[in-house]
């Protein structure tokens, strides 16, 4: 059985110019532990998709499934890493940001944040562990969005281009964290991006989207030996396979 | 991550901290001497003029005589009677206008129904000043304590009211999804996420909710038939022209509402939305 | 039309009469309190009595004098006002020596509410005219002076610089960057002097007036138990901030800052 099952799913929003269909007919599948990019222009419903994945949008049509279990709404099974770095609660330390799942769940405080520890560890910032968001610089705040985001164990971990605001050097930086953090963990991580070279970096497979309607154009497979080198042959040819099909869907039919 | 950054966080970090200060008592000394010499310059000219026989020294009271007076009211604890009398008022209003004002503020924002009936009265209400009011207030609710202090609960009740709502609103969709996400029900949403959310706007409100309340009492102790409080204290020294007891009134009035801005609230918030980088002191 | 579109034009019809049941449920019950003889007629008049108390002083001219009297009174001391804080606001953030010797003044006499003084204003300008409008230059005065102050010091460094590099200077500098620059905070400035100026009039009225003003006709009807001329007259006092409020400062920003893009910038 595959851990997550996306059949088929459609969602039309409804908006004062009329209907705008926000994707439409996607269905793929994932095993445990792997690494899947979904990549896309803006626009192309891959937002959308994250969104009906995470529980916060209900598709129209079509149903996923996660472990065998139909997804009806936001639950602990998943983590959720948003881009915008305002994710974490200003009021709360890293710390607390990041026990504050397991406080839902009702974990004692000491438990709780010895695990939150753990987790700030994972991602190099157990010394900044009392320090509030606004103190750290926005990679280190999506670092603590992670952390927060494993720190309950959610067998899935769903991004959403949570290193676009950054800037090149950190988000090279932070891809390689990830790609660390994910093989410590071996989470199944579904993650939306819009830089090909992000993609090819991290995943095992590649999913392309285009837009009106949002659907699967394309799916690429990526079997290259990690750590990744991103300026090798092979890499460079990943890239250009996934830009072929970005471009060939821009120009209009 | 980029290492420079982390090392300037954590200086950022250290400072907040309260580094040691550099021995800074001979610019600290210099502050205090530059803050202190718009007052001289003014009271040697208020010296100078009531000292010149311009105007009747009745009306014009020396600085000395001001002094004077403010150490025999508080001497004959007058003052001190006066000022407590007007304090218990105004805690009094502002709590009821607090609690109820948040809880309605709260309410609006978070229930539609809520919104729709409450919005409608409270912008017909609130731009209608406080004072005038009062003389309803005291025919309906008598000229004593109930009338001024219903008064002042009403009036400062409004910011709060509005502050709190738009608070709630402002609450970031992102930290409401976040919390979800990671099993928060309503109840914990509200507690942990809508409530310090709102923060920095409901602390606001209460502070310009303050704020009018000590405007308003002031003006309701010389409206209402109280026989103490400082706003009674300076309106009614005006029949025997105590001119200098006006001014240690007017001296105290000022001095108090200094105090529950700075004490209370830049307290309260330097503690809460100022560390969390909410607001800017 | 779309259903959704449809669906918020719904809602906001909805919030419309939601809005307008509460208003005539209030009105209800307050006629209903009225009319139950619980009270006493002076204190609580019907609705009825009320509007045509307005109505009779309407069209007799004596609401419309008071409320020349109250006008003329905010617009001399909102007058007064500007033309203190506002240079005063612009030289405190130009030149330090003036923001040091001026700042801790304020700090000191802002939480004095205004009202304080209206005793010893009595005493030395006698009731009228005089002490009233020194009461609404008091209290309009300081957010005129703060608001002009922030603005000018928050005006982009980056616009000084660029028209520096254009070769603006002095007065140029000052009317065509500094001034317009700082405007989302003069006219939140404005705005607030205003309101603070009709809080003031109102109380100062009550208290330090002899004959007319709106803020006066509400706590002489008071000594006759005239409940009917007070909400009649407060029914005018929020007409005319509301008008104030909304016509004359809503177009103001419109035609400016609003224009302009800056309006967030007010905001503070």
């Amino acid at each position: 059985m595959h851990h997550i099952e996306v059949r088929d799913v459609t969602l039309v929003y409804d908006t004062p110019g009329g209907k705008v269909p926000g994707v439409s007919g996607v269905s793929f599948a994932l095993e445990p532990s792997e690494f899947l990019c979904i990549v896309g222009p803006s626009g192309c419903g891959k937002t959308t998709l994250l969104n009906i994945l995470a529980g916060f949008l209900a598709p129209a049509v079509g149903e996923i499934r996660i472990g065998g279990k139909a997804v009806t709404g936001h639950g602990l099974d998943r983590g959720i890493v948003f881009q915008d770095f305002a994710q974490l609660f200003p009021w709360r330390t890293a710390l607390g940001n990041v026990a504050f799942g397991l406080e839902m769940k009702g974990v004692p405080k000491e438990e709780r944040e010895a695990i939150a520890l753990k987790q700030l560890e994972l991602v190099k910032l157990g010394k900044f562990a009392h320090a509030y968001p606004h103190h750290l610089s926005g990679g280190m705040q999506q670092r603590v969005a992670i952390a927060r985001a494993l720190a309950y164990n959610p067998a899935v971990l769903l991004m959403d281009e949570p290193f676009a605001a950054l800037d090149a050097l950190t988000r090279d930086e932070m891809q390689r964290l990830l790609a660390d953090v994910w093989q410590a963990t071996g989470k199944t991580v579904i993650y939306v991006t819009h830089n090909v070279a992000e993609a090819v970096y991290l995943a095992d497979r590649v999913i392309v989207m285009t837009p009106h309607p949002g659907t699967v154009k394309a799916e690429i497979r990526v079997d290259l030996p990690r750590p990744r080198d991103p300026l090798s042959v092979e890499f460079l040819e990943h890239q250009k396979a996934l830009l072929r099909h970005l471009t060939e869907q821009a120009v209009p039919a | 991550m980029s290492p420079v950054r982390d090392v300037a966080a954590a200086a950022d970090a250290a400072a907040l901290a309260g580094a040691p200060p550099h021995s800074r008592a001979g610019g600290r000394a210099r502050a205090v001497a530059r803050a202190m010499f718009p007052f001289l310059v003014v009271g040697a000219i208020w010296e100078l003029i009531a000292h010149s026989g311009l105007f009747p020294a009745r009306l014009f009271p020396k600085l000395e005589e001001i002094g004077g007076a403010l150490v025999s009211l508080t001497a004959q604890g007058i003052l001190q009677h006066h000022a407590l009398e007007t304090v218990v008022r105004l805690l009094a209003g502002f709590g009821v206008a607090a609690v109820l004002g948040v809880a309605i503020g709260i309410a609006m924002g978070r229930s539609r129904r809520a919104e729709d009936v409450l919005l409608p009265l409270v912008s017909i209400g609130a731009p209608i000043p406080g004072l005038a009011y009062a003389p309803l207030f005291l025919l309906w609710f008598g000229l004593g304590d109930f009338g001024a202090i219903a008064l002042v609960g009403f009036v400062s009740a409004f910011p709060i009211i509005i502050n709190s709502w738009s608070g709630v609103k402002a609450v970031k969709e992102i930290w409401v999804r976040a919390a979800q996400a990671m099993g928060a029900d309503d109840r914990r949403l509200f507690r942990h996420v809508i409530l310090p959310g709102a923060l920095p706007y409901i602390l606001t409100g209460l502070r310009l909710g303050l704020a009018q309340a000590w405007r308003i009492l002031v003006a309701v102790e010389m409206l209402a038939a109280v026989p103490w409080g400082l706003g009674w204290m300076i309106f009614g020294a005006r029949e025997f022209l105590n001119t200098d007891v006006m001014l240690a009134g007017i001296a105290v009035i000022g001095a108090i509402g200094l105090a529950l801005e700075k004490l209370v609230f830049e307290r309260l918030e330097n503690y809460t939305v100022v560390r969390w980088g909410m607001m800017t002191s | 039309m779309s259903s959704a579109s449809l669906g918020r034009t719904n809602l906001r019809a909805r919030s419309a009469i939601r809005a307008a049941f509460t208003l005539l449920v209030a009105a209800a019950a307050y006629e209903a309190v009225a009319r139950s003889g619980a009270f006493p007629k002076a204190l609580v008049p019907t609705l009825p009595t009320v509007a045509h108390t307005l109505l009779d002083m309407l069209l007799d001219g004596t609401m419309l004098r008071h409320a020349l009297y109250t006008m003329y009174r905010v617009l001399v001391g909102m007058g007064v006002a500007v033309a203190i804080g506002l240079p005063l606001g612009i030289l405190m953030a130009r030149f330090r020596a003036v923001e040091g010797f001026f700042m801790p003044l304020v700090a000191v006499l802002m939480p004095i509410p205004s009202f304080a003084w209206v005793p010893l204003f009595i005493l030395w300008f006698g009731l009228g005219n005089t002490a009233t409008i020194l009461i609404v230059v008091y209290a309009a005065t300081f957010p005129m002076l703060l608001n002009t102050w922030t603005g000018v010091r928050s005006v982009n460094p980056i616009w000084l610089r660029a028209a520096g590099a254009m070769g603006a200077r002095g007065t140029n500098l000052f009317w065509k960057v500094i001034v317009p620059g700082a405007s989302p905070f003069i006219v939140t400035g404005v705005r607030q002097a205003f309101l603070r100026a009709w809080i003031a009039v109102v109380g100062a009225e009550m208290i330090a007036a002899s004959a007319w003003g709106l803020g006066w006709v509400i706590f002489d009807a008071k000594e006759f138990l005239n409940a009917d001329i007070m909400l009649a007259s407060l029914a005018v006092i929020g007409a005319i901030g509301f008008a104030f409020e909304r016509l004359v400062f809503g177009s103001l920003e419109r035609a400016t800052v609003m224009r302009w893009g800056m309006v967030r910038a007010a905001k503070g």
